[in-house]
């Protein structure tokens, strides 16, 4: 094709144009001049300037707005906070949860907001996978109340001497309630799940979180490897059960519990590991969703504490406190936690079924023992079948 | 010139300086280590990869969704040209909720791409659509019709003009949309972050590795794909530059 005009002066119709060519005005159409009769139109020069100059500012101006803009792309997915109202120069007190119990406290706290000890207080909680909230608040986040799924995670803020050593020091091993790892799967059960064994059958989809910031998905790691051994099967078996389920069975492995029951009940998996406190809320809440109670399963105990920098301590442990009281347990109890007082636990019995074969940690060892060989970075025995799972780590 | 420097500083330039010397607190031995690990490098695979392909695809779409708005005329134009920035005004997060909505199970529209890589792609055109858009749309609003109308009056077909005229012309705004489309592409977090699944994604990796303790291999990974990220930049930057002159 030709070269572009340099100047035209009007435009006839689509195909005809009037333009100037060594002074003299020439009518084009289809690269032919069509008068002064001629041959076809050879135009030299080539306008550059004008088009390329004003795209090049253009562009600049675009890239500019572009790149203001597009600062706004980060969000953050962790935790969930909310406060109560405070009431007219009351304190407040900071309490950092693990992902499930936000229901719970908010009757909780406004239970004690009744009693004389928690006139005036109010709660500022977040809560969040307990593995993370244990290590933000290591790193600095306020708590005056930590309540957390799983002991490590309170006993790592012990080491910094966040938490005092003598938080578990009571008849109640600091333990605020109890729960059982459940199988939740969809009402009417399509799939038959009755026990551990049925998870790890082909073509079964499990939804478990991630044990690197989750507690829940330590407790349901636990359980299904106690279930084997309490089965009879050796050590090694318990882990190749293990390494199955996770490599094959699980597909996704979300950050916190709560994060995973989303999944489950957004549509995703056939079965969830959950606590049973958890799954019962989702019922009440009106989830299409049935809880199986596996033969065997691990005793779930959920530890709470203050803080030793906390500005409000008196306060923040009367509420620990009364957690332990009648009313508090009772409370618990109502939310659908397994409470630890005898009497209420009693009180209760209908709504809480014993498993025939209930484990605690002790049976696997002891926290301590299991974190060391199960969870640690890079050694751990589930931390090295989670990375062949190519789940992300703690390393 | 001081004044931008040193904005430029603060904003920008310490808060990644602070990321590189957090990278190589623990040695250049564990920062390589924390690279070279089979999830990082997949899952730095699996984002440059995905990254390419938006922005190859979104540099192609949002041409043509530029040509329609700035071209023709229809009822509604309006609208969808208000519409096109909505990607920028949404939270992420509230992105990634809509496409779980649409592509998850419970999809109405009976598509079940969720936690596979393309729905990956899927989230990163949505959220890049505005880039390559609002980049081409100012030039071909500036661009000289008489131009066009002269190489028609030469005898050249429609597409004849459009590649030898205009394309040439909107090159370097293509590329500065397509590159711009890749770096956010390359470090979206929030729409991803529930439609992934068990893809692996670099931004995604990162943060689980900051929820998990372990931050110095998360400052690591960073690393890498800031480097990624202005290595490609450049080469984007310079193919359309080049094209320009």
């Amino acid at each position: 094709m030709a070269r572009i005009p340099r100047m035209i002066l009007k435009k006839i119709d689509q195909l005809t144009y009037v333009w100037v060519r060594g002074g003299v005005r020439i009518w084009v159409r289809r690269g032919v001049r069509v008068w002064p009769r001629g041959g076809v139109v050879r135009p030299r020069s080539r306008p550059r300037a004008r088009v390329l100059r004003t795209s090049r500012y253009a562009a600049g101006a675009a890239l500019t707005a572009g790149l203001l803009a597009a600062c706004g792309g980060s969000s953050d997915v962790g935790s969930s906070s909310s406060s109560t109202a405070a009431r007219g120069g009351g304190t407040t007190l900071a309490l950092v949860g693990y992902s499930t119990p936000k229901k719970a406290y908010e009757a909780l706290t406004s239970q004690f907001a009744q009693t004389t000890a928690g006139r005036g207080v109010s709660f500022a909680e977040s809560f969040g996978a307990s593995g993370a909230q244990s290590r933000a608040v290591a790193s600095g986040q306020a708590a005056d109340v930590v309540a957390f799924s799983t002991t490590p995670d309170i006993t790592r803020l012990v080491k910094s001497g966040i938490v005092p050593g003598g938080w578990d020091a009571n008849p109640e091993k600091g333990i605020s309630s109890d729960s059982v790892v459940v199988l939740v799967v969809r009402a009417g059960n399509p799939k038959h799940i009755t026990g551990w064994d049925d998870l790890v059958k082909p073509g079964v989809d499990v939804i478990t979180p991630n044990p690197s910031t989750s507690g829940s998905a330590r407790w349901n790691i636990l359980a299904g490897y106690g279930a084997e051994l309490k089965e009879g099967k050796s050590p090694a078996q318990a882990l190749a059960y293990l390494k199955t389920l996770l490599t094959k069975n699980v597909s996704v492995q979300d950050a916190s519990a709560s994060a995973a029951l989303q999944t489950f009940t957004g549509g995703k998996g056939d079965v969830l590991l959950d606590y049973e406190s958890d799954a019962l809320a989702a019922q009440k809440a009106g989830d299409a969703i049935q809880l199986v109670y596996p033969k065997q399963t691990i005793l779930i105990e959920t530890p709470i504490g203050v803080t030793a920098k906390s500005a409000h301590r008196t306060q923040a442990q009367a509420f620990v406190d009364w957690q332990w009281s009648t009313a508090g347990q009772t409370t618990w109890a109502e939310q659908g936690y397994r409470p630890v007082d005898p009497s209420v636990r009693k009180q209760f019995a209908s709504k809480f079924p014993t498993p025939p074969q209930l484990f605690t940690i002790e049976f696997l060892g002891g926290w301590s023992a299991v974190t060391k060989s199960m969870f640690a970075p890079s050694t751990g025995k589930v931390t090295k079948i989670e990375q062949q799972a190519g789940v992300p780590t703690a390393s | 010139m001081g004044l931008a420097t040193l904005y430029l500083s603060v904003i920008v330039l310490i808060p990644l300086a602070a990321v590189v010397v957090k990278a190589v607190s623990s040695g250049t031995g564990t920062l390589w280590s924390s690279i070279d690990n089979t999830l990082a490098l997949r899952a730095l695979a699996i984002t440059v990869v995905a990254s390419l392909i938006v922005a190859a695809i979104g540099a192609v779409a949002g041409t043509l969704v530029a040509w329609v708005l700035v071209r023709d005329s229809f009822p509604g134009k309006r609208i969808v040209n208000a519409l096109i920035d909505l990607p920028f005004a949404l939270p992420t997060i509230v992105a990634g909720l809509t496409l779980i909505a649409l592509y998850g199970p419970g999809s109405p529209v009976g598509v079940h791409l969720a936690y596979t890589r393309a729905a990956v792609v899927l989230a990163l055109l949505f959220v890049t659509l505005p880039f390559v858009v609002r980049s081409v749309q100012p030039v071909l609003i500036e661009l000289d019709r008489e131009v066009e109308q002269a190489a028609a009056s030469l005898g050249a077909s429609n597409a004849t003009t459009f590649r030898r005229i205009i394309l040439p012309a909107l090159r370097p705004a293509i590329f500065s949309g397509a590159a711009l489309a890749f770096a956010r592409s390359i470090g979206e977090f929030g729409s991803l972050a529930l439609i992934a699944g068990k893809v692996q994604i670099a931004s995604l990796v990162i943060y689980a590795d900051i929820e998990s303790g372990s931050e110095q291999s998360a400052a690591a990974l960073s690393v890498v794909l800031m480097a990624v990220a202005l290595l490609v930049l450049l080469i984007l930057r310079r193919i359309g530059l080049r094209g320009g002159r």
